[in-house]
């Protein structure tokens, strides 16, 4: 049974067709890579997996339920956690506080006992903060949990994106290219620490990057795009010698 | 230990604050106690548009509507039947209130829930919209709930407004209620819900990414905001004892916001401190309108001049101070002490300044 | 409902309409450009109505040096509220921006109160303004007419500034993206002057127009005006040229239309247009002419 599946998934905007009759299924445990050239669709999907879009046509689904056309929120309850491209922190809240909005959806006390302070909420308030607090130690960042998030530099901005992401318990995340903006040494330390997360936290991982390399060392299975279509997928080794995603590359290197 | 201290700390705040308005009550003339009041009033609109915009980042501009509801709530619940039908000459009042006079209590409440339940029924359609469009959606809504009081002659009197309004508001009442709604607010904003609302005013997208409900919070923040703004609506009439429609035009709504921006966005010190200091100091000019008269010079009234030396002083303040008179910063125990401590140690020597950082360390954790 | 006075209801509706949709261009050029509200644009219309009302009535100009003087002087006005309060805040929250268009429309409002005085002068149209024309039973005085054209009029200079001059042009690129236009060489100052020069000008010959429509000026008399004017931009889609002049003249002609066959709720008449308002922005959340901006994420 898989997880997560895309069944024909198309999504327009006006003239411009970004994802093209996209299928795929991920399996519980897999850490699967989504790589493609600039513009080719890949946030796109990220996107209508987490329900900022609402696909086309074609149906998402999710733990077997069908959650294509549902509001964000909804498909974060029911399990799917996702990081930014462009980081997008909540600036007025603290490092800490950052964290525990993730918790947020599942808190049961209602907002008059959040506002009396009833013992039921404070447990819970307690049980938050000491979560959040653990997850930012787990990310290696405790020890910034009342700094200002934009205070931190990127790579660790990166970090406290995905500690906020785990905040939701999710059974799947999605990473936006969390290793843009890093040298090939943070990089790899991220990538060690993606593998990390997940065993630990018992995810299945979909990860976007934008260049090859950083992917083939950790990703089993790697899903390439261009112009909104799945043009190869597979083990590295065969991605890597694909004339047709040789080809994507090269053409946009040449452009660029 | 230390939460203790600060409790006993704001509990006898409390008590001096309540001996104080004791005391102005009692000796004060009738003209500073109403403008005591009215500070209260003012705080309330304030902290109030400050939740909704300053915490939640929902631009509404609905301020003015909603206390027009409270008012007239609390108008047509403590008249006496005697007193409705002199102010309904014209045509009798709706026969459901002709006869209901009540007391003061029971009259805020009703005042600021009828105000909460318009608010959240303006704000189911108009939350759809983002940004300028919903300002401009509710400052709709808000003249159309004037409007629709200037005309609806059988229940409001129409444009004629209402007299005779007993003057139950004083300054027990209103502080009473401007404490409550800071208290209120400020608990809400500390919450895990207010965490979720800011997390909506930072980045609506990231929020709902994160399973933040959008429009569950942001209704949260209407309704809350609408009560209290319903409330003080309420306050306000049985303050002044006379309802005038056109007091309730969308230029209240504009001075609200900006006294919250002055005092500063995210800062209920800030509101309470801006809406006070605006009141006294419109009253203070007052003389400024009337002719003055030193020696033998004569100088004519002005009428105008207070509201231009007001403008005059928001456009200085939003120029030079950008964040307004607080900026995000609130008042707090912690800040006191740590303020106090570190004046004091700073004038004895400067070695012991590492040691304050750490206390104020301890201090917050 | 005779046809004669429905066309008299109708050319009253169109001439209301056009001095809404003047004065409607000045709100969106500049929302288009700074993403302000400029809530004190009302407040320049009634400057304008002042400016020409002194000019004719303590400096005896005729009409057609003191309309066009006050235009002038409008136009300046405006350009000086944008230097003063609006300029150094650009950068900042745009709440900082709104609430000095709050802070600048009490100021010429309470200023206009000091000066001028409360109470409202008689503003004398123009002779030619004033003339009785009749068309078979109905009769409509010429205002009515000479409202339409002059603003058809300045419509037409307006998009020929907008779509076929330099400074036009860049201004347009301006309110597309405003970083990348001002990247490329364009003088962002130098547009953004221009923007609230041409707004301010239109928005005082809307002013002179409305008084001469409605003859009695007051320091508030912007108040109303300028609201609406704003919700006719609105409707139209804030931001587009064209979207403020249909917004204007919709809201106009359905203004008049509606009191005129439902006398009867001639006192709700300043809530139709917000309700249009609301009920056009749950349909279309742009305004008519909008382009719809999904956010990129
Ligand atoms: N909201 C939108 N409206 C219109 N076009 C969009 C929208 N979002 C994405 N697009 C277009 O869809 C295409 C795919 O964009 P997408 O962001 O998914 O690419 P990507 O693979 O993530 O690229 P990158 O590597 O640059 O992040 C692009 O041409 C983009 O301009
Ligand atoms: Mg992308």
């Amino acid at each position: 049974m898989s997880l997560l599946s895309l069944k024909s998934v198309i999504k327009r905007f006006g003239g411009l067709t970004a994802v093209n009759n996209f299928s795929t299924d991920l399996q519980p445990g897999e850490l699967c890579a989504l790589i493609g050239p600039n513009g080719s669709g890949k946030t796109t999907i990220f996107n209508l997996i987490t329900g900022i879009y609402a696909p086309t046509e074609g149906k998402i689904f999710f733990d077997d339920r069908d959650i294509s056309g549902k509001k964000p929120n909804e498909i974060t309850r029911a399990g799917i956690a996702r990081t930014f491209q462009n980081i997008r922190l909540f600036k007025g809240l603290n490092v800490l506080e950052n964290v525990m909005v993730g918790h947020h959806l599942r808190l049961k006390s209602d907002p008059f006992s959040a506002v009396f302070q009833l013992p039921g909420y404070m447990a819970e308030d307690r049980k938050m903060h000491q979560e959040a607090y653990e997850l930012l130690q787990a990310v290696n960042l405790a020890h910034l949990a009342d700094k200002e998030p934009t205070a931190l530099p990127y790579g660790q901005q990166r970090k406290l994106e995905i500690a906020r992401a785990l905040a939701t318990h999710p059974k799947l995340l999605l990473l936006d290219e969390p290793a843009a903006g890093m040298n090939p040494q943070e990089a790899e330390e991220l990538m060690e620490f993606i593998l990390h997360i997940l065993k630990n936290f018992e995810l299945t991982i979909f990860l976007i990057e934008h260049q090859m390399r950083v992917v083939m060392g950790i990703c089993p299975r790697i899903i390439v795009i261009d112009h909104g279509e799945q043009i190869a997928e597979g083990v590295p080794e065969i991605i890597q010698n694909d004339p047709r995603v040789i080809e994507a590359y090269l053409g946009v290197t040449e452009n660029a | 230990m230390k939460i203790k201290r600060n409790t006993l700390l704001t509990l006898a705040a409390l008590a001096v604050f309540y001996g104080l308005l004791a005391l102005a009550e009692n000796t004060l003339n009738t003209y500073w106690v109403r403008i005591l009041n009215l500070c209260a009033v003012y705080t309330i609109f304030a902290v109030t548009f400050n939740l909704i915009f300053g915490y939640t980042g929902q631009f509404s501009l609905g301020h003015a509507g909603f206390a027009a509801i409270g008012a007239y709530v609390g108008a047509l619940l403590t008249l006496s039947p005697a007193q409705k039908q002199a102010n309904f000459f014209l045509q009798p009042i709706l026969p459901f209130l002709a006869n209901v006079e009540m007391p003061f209590l029971p009259t805020l409440i009703i005042a600021g829930l009828l105000a909460a339940l318009i608010g959240s029924l303006v704000a189911w359609p108009a939350l759809r919209l983002r940004g300028d469009y919903l300002a401009i959606a509710t400052l709709g809504f808000s003249e159309i709930i004037r409007i629709f009081l200037v005309n609806w002659q059988p229940l409001t009197n129409g444009a004629m407004g209402l007299k005779g309004i007993p003057e139950y508001t004083n300054l027990y009442w209103s502080w009473g209620a401007a404490i409550v709604t800071i208290f209120i607010v400020k608990r809400l904003i500390d919450s895990s819900y207010g965490r979720a609302m800011k997390a909506i005013r930072d980045d609506e997208v990231a929020a709902e990414a994160l399973g933040v409900n959008l429009f569950k919070h942001k209704i949260m923040a209407f309704a809350v905001s609408a009560f209290f703004i319903g409330v003080a609506g309420a306050l306000f009439s049985n303050l002044i004892s006379t309802i005038d429609p056109k007091v309730f035009l969308f230029t209240l709504t504009y001075q609200i916001v900006g006294i919250t921006v002055m005092g500063g966005m995210g800062s209920l010190t800030g509101s309470a401190v801006a809406a006070s200091l605006y009141t006294i100091f419109l009253e203070l000019l007052r003389p400024i309108e009337s002719q003055i008269t030193i020696g033998s010079l004569m100088i004519p009234g002005r009428p105008g001049m207070r509201m231009v030396i007001f403008s005059l002083l928001l456009l200085f303040v939003i120029l030079f101070y950008r964040k307004g008179l607080f900026g995000q910063k609130e008042f707090s125990w912690d800040w006191l002490i740590g303020f106090l401590r570190g004046k004091n140690r700073k004038m004895k020597t400067s070695q012991t300044l590492g040691s304050t950082g750490a206390a104020d360390k301890e201090n917050k954790s | 409902m005779t046809f004669e006075l429905f066309l008299q209801h109708l050319a009253n509706g169109i001439s209301l309409g056009s001095l809404y949709a003047l004065i409607a261009i000045g709100y969106t050029m500049v929302y288009g450009i700074l993403r302000l509200i400029n809530f004190a644009h009302g407040d320049v219309v009634m400057l304008g109505a002042y400016a020409a009302f002194y000019g004719a009535a303590l400096f005896l100009l005729p009409w057609y040096i003191a309309f066009p003087l006050a235009i002038i002087i409008t136009a300046a006005l405006g350009v000086i509220i944008e230097r003063i309060a609006y300029k150094p805040l650009r950068e900042y929250p745009r709440i900082n921006l709104f609430t000095a268009a709050v802070a600048v429309s009490f100021l010429i409002e309470n200023l206009g109160i000091v000066i001028f005085g409360g109470r409202p002068f008689a503003f004398t149209r123009p002779e030619f303004m004033d003339v009785n024309l009749s068309f078979g039973k109905t009769s409509i005085i010429s205002y009515t007419f000479i409202i339409i054209i002059t603003a058809g009029i300045l419509f037409a200079i307006l998009l020929y500034l907008v779509n076929k001059t330099k400074a036009g042009m860049a201004m347009r690129a301006l309110s597309k993206d405003i970083e990348t236009t001002g990247l490329v060489g364009v003088n962002t100052d130098r547009i953004i002057m221009f923007t609230f020069a041409l707004g301010s000008a239109l928005a005082a010959a809307g002013g002179i127009l409305w008084a001469t429509k409605f003859p009695q000026i007051n320091p508030l008399m912007g108040v109303m005006p300028g609201l609406k004017a704003f919700i006719a931009a609105v409707l139209g889609g804030i931001g587009n040229i064209p979207g403020a002049m249909i917004g204007g003249f919709l809201l106009g002609i359905s203004e008049i239309l509606i009191v005129a066959f439902l006398p009867s709720l001639s006192g709700y008449r300043d809530a139709f247009a917000f309700a249009i308002l609301i009920l056009l922005l749950l349909f279309r959340p742009n305004g008519i002419m909008g382009e719809v901006q999904a956010e990129k994420v």
